[in-house]
């Protein structure tokens, strides 16, 4: 076990590697440098900055030098300083604004997780046990719909009948006087009262992806002998199937957690955008839109840092429940 | 001669399908493409969404036909018009045909908001082939008839099928060019994937070792970074003065770095079951070159599954090109597509005083599931010696 998940840890630091790559490339990406226009963007609004904390600013990423070395100089900067660069926008250090977004993006990709797998496993089970019935059929459609629907159009629906039939306004995570207080158990009462809707939306399409894995993979395991041997020594059906073909079946399921947590992240984002939530999605928007780059580019890096880990967590999870996993070569 | 009006009736028949369950002679002498449609044919989601599809992009081509109006053209005193009701029964109750009603503006006087009254004094027929706003047909032909429309004289009146926006534009209209850009979009989007993918995932299930592990551990790593954070990174990048056309290419070339992952896993998953196939094995045996062995033997025989996947891979691409547009990262205004329409919904009040504003999202929706539907018509089908 413990080699297995060395191996696992050690294959993630490539990846990890890669990933720091591809954010830092997104940070290079619009055209010229971000601190010049950045300086013009200023100048322009009547703000002076001085020569000298421009050299410092310039002096601090690298401005100027080899790509690698400005790399290297970022990079280094988060690793061992924890200095995540500064946003240009904010006028603050990234460190600062991310944190309670990423956690709010975090609890809301885990608990839509949750809940769409809550939902999806009883149904697809009922779904393969039951096939071909009305139910069955109805179910069918509802999860042909749902991978049809994308969450952003779902939450603008769902936005559009709050405000006109139930005059409530749904956007937002918190209630006004909690959006800047500190935590307390108060103000995750709260948020648990603003979360469920787009917890609900976000989980739409998973759900319906999961009823339909769940169906077609029991329905492959049903018709496998040693169901029928077990139905032959009369064990119940109930215990029957829960026990034995719908662990195979969820295998899949569990085994690209990964890939859910990569497009429940990417959902998360444009829901946010709509319903205007404190995660992410906004605030890289804006950060996009203004080329605040530092800003954007952690982003990137760190939602893919979590799906690496949440991928890794997973795959241990995995071994630790199939030996099957844990002693392939 | 004999034999191929046999087949032509027995594709008409209803019996087809037991002949086929059965294994009747036609089969054995049918060559695959026809075993293919027949086995597709069987699939009635398919079918009906097969047929949505080809009217939707007829649309596509031919959306200055389709649409009754310019789509950037403002009626003023449309501002939030709702649907404009087609009746058929009017006010003395005879049947008639379709036709609408004299609509006048008015102003509530509590909400301040446009309100739109009939006035059953004075009626519009709606007529097919009806002449309106000139345009060009594929960009060649000038014409002036359209699909549907009031008469040219009825310019007091409008026909708003599924309303107007905030600017008095007809929404249909823009729905229909809309489904130019999205739909062909959905489309090179996954053929330049499908270059990518067949590109790499052949070499990776044609060598196997270590290059099929470095490809396959490249496609691990592709997906798990989610991909809108990195679309709407990768797309803020293209510079805001490119004309449309160079934005379109560039979005169609950031969705297909993560789509050609799709590809590459089936195109791999079919070399590597083909590789120890008997008549693979048979044309070496032969002498016959690998390049030979793999265009003119493998890839006839994998060419079903690569479509099928094509199909159930576009809706991705419809999908991510309306998210990225509605968020104002993909195409921009002036271009029109579905996903620059939805923007319009992220305006509060437009959304709660005009809601056919997310009419496009229902193009969307529409095109979406047919493309699943008749992916998956088509995936069942690409085996058809599968029982």
């Amino acid at each position: 076990m413990f080699a297995y998940i060395a191996r696992r840890v050690l294959l993630m630091i490539p990846t990890l590697f890669l990933v720091s790559i591809i954010s830092f490339i997104a940070i290079q990406l619009p055209p010229g440098d971000y601190l010049t226009s950045y300086v013009a963007g200023l100048r322009t609004m009547g703000e002076n900055i001085e020569q000298e904390s421009i050299d410092a600013l310039r002096e601090r990423y690298g401005l100027g030098e080899p790509i690698y070395v400005q790399y290297t100089k970022w990079m280094s900067g988060i690793l061992l300083r924890g200095d995540w660069g500064q946003s240009m926008e904010w006028q603050k250090p990234v460190k600062e604004l991310i944190g309670e977004r990423i956690l709010l993006t975090v609890i809301l990709s885990l608990v839509s997780l949750l809940v769409s797998w809550f939902i999806a496993i009883p149904v697809g089970v009922y779904s393969a046990t039951h096939q071909y019935s009305i139910p069955d059929y109805i179910m069918s459609i509802i999860s042909f719909v749902g991978v049809g629907v994308p969450g952003f159009l779902l939450a603008l629906i769902v936005m559009y009948f709050a405000q006109t039939q139930l005059n409530m306004n749904v956007g937002g995570l918190f209630s006004e006087k909690y959006i800047n207080a500190p935590w307390s158990l108060d103000r995750v009462i709260d948020m648990a009262k603003h979360l469920w809707i787009p917890v609900l939306i976000l989980a739409v399409e998973g759900t319906a992806g999961g009823i339909r894995t769940t169906r077609a993979n029991l329905l492959d395991e049903l018709n496998k002998p040693y169901v029928e041997l077990a139905r032959a020594k009369g064990l119940n059906e109930w215990k029957l199937i829960w026990k034995y073909p719908v662990r195979i079946a969820l295998n899949p399921f569990f085994s690209t957690v990964g890939w859910s947590l990569a497009s429940l992240i990417s959902g998360a984002t444009l829901i946010s955008v709509v319903l205007s939530l404190q995660t992410t999605g906004p605030m890289q928007l804006r950060a996009l839109t203004s080329q605040d780059m530092y800003l954007a580019g952690s982003f990137l890096l760190i939602l893919s840092v979590l799906t690496v880990i949440g991928t890794l967590v997973s795959d241990i999870l995995l071994a630790w429940v199939d030996p099957r996993i844990r002693l392939e070569k | 001669m004999a034999d191929a009006t046999l087949i032509k009736d027995q594709v008409e028949s209803q019996a087809l399908d037991d002949e086929i369950a059965s294994g009747g002679e036609d089969v054995y002498v049918a060559p695959p493409w026809k075993l293919m449609w027949w086995r597709f044919r069987k699939h009635k989601m398919a079918m009906i969404s097969a047929v949505i599809l080809i009217l939707a992009y007829l649309t596509a081509a031919f959306c200055e036909f389709v649409a009754p109006y310019d789509p950037d053209m403002p009626f003023i005193q449309y501002k939030y018009a709702p649907p404009t009701k087609i009746h058929i029964r009017d006010a003395e109750g005879r049947f008639r045909a379709p036709f609408v009603y004299q609509t006048t503006r008015g102003i509530d006087p509590v909400t301040a908001q446009p309100t739109y009254t009939e006035e059953t004094t004075t009626r519009y027929t709606i007529q097919l082939f009806a002449e309106g706003p000139a345009y060009k047909l594929l960009g060649l032909i000038p014409a002036k008839t359209h699909l549907f429309g009031i008469p040219a004289a009825g310019e007091k009146q409008g026909v708003f099928v599924v309303g107007a926006d905030r600017l008095g534009r007809d929404v249909f209209s823009r729905i229909a060019f809309g489904a130019r850009l999205s739909l062909s979009l959905g489309l090179v989007g996954v053929l330049l994937s499908l270059v990518l993918g067949v590109l790499l995932g052949g070499i990776s299930g044609y060598f196997g070792g270590w290059i099929d592990t470095a490809v396959q551990r490249t496609i691990e790593f592709i997906r798990t970074i989610p991909t809108i954070p990195l679309w709407m990174t990768l797309s803020a990048a293209l510079p805001a003065d490119w004309p449309v056309e160079r934005v379109y290419f560039g979005i169609t070339v950031i969705l297909s770095l993560v789509g050609w992952t799709f590809m590459a896993r089936v195109v791999r998953g079919r070399f590597l079951a083909m590789r120890e196939e008997d008549f693979v094995l048979a044309a070496r045996l032969n002498g016959a070159r690998e390049l030979r062995i793999i265009v003119r033997h493998m890839v006839p025989s994998f060419l079903s599954y690569i479509i099928a996947a094509l199909t159930l891979a576009i809706p991705g691409m419809i999908l991510a090109e309306t998210g990225l547009s509605f968020l104002g990262l993909g195409l921009r205004p002036p271009a029109i597509s579905w996903g620059v329409l939805l923007q319009e919904a992220m305006n509060l009040r437009s959304l709660v005083l005009s809601p056919w504003v997310l009419a496009p999202g229902l193009a969307v929706v529409i095109s979406v599931l047919a493309f699943n539907f008749v992916g998956d018509g088509m995936r069942d089908a690409a085996d058809p010696y599968s029982r």
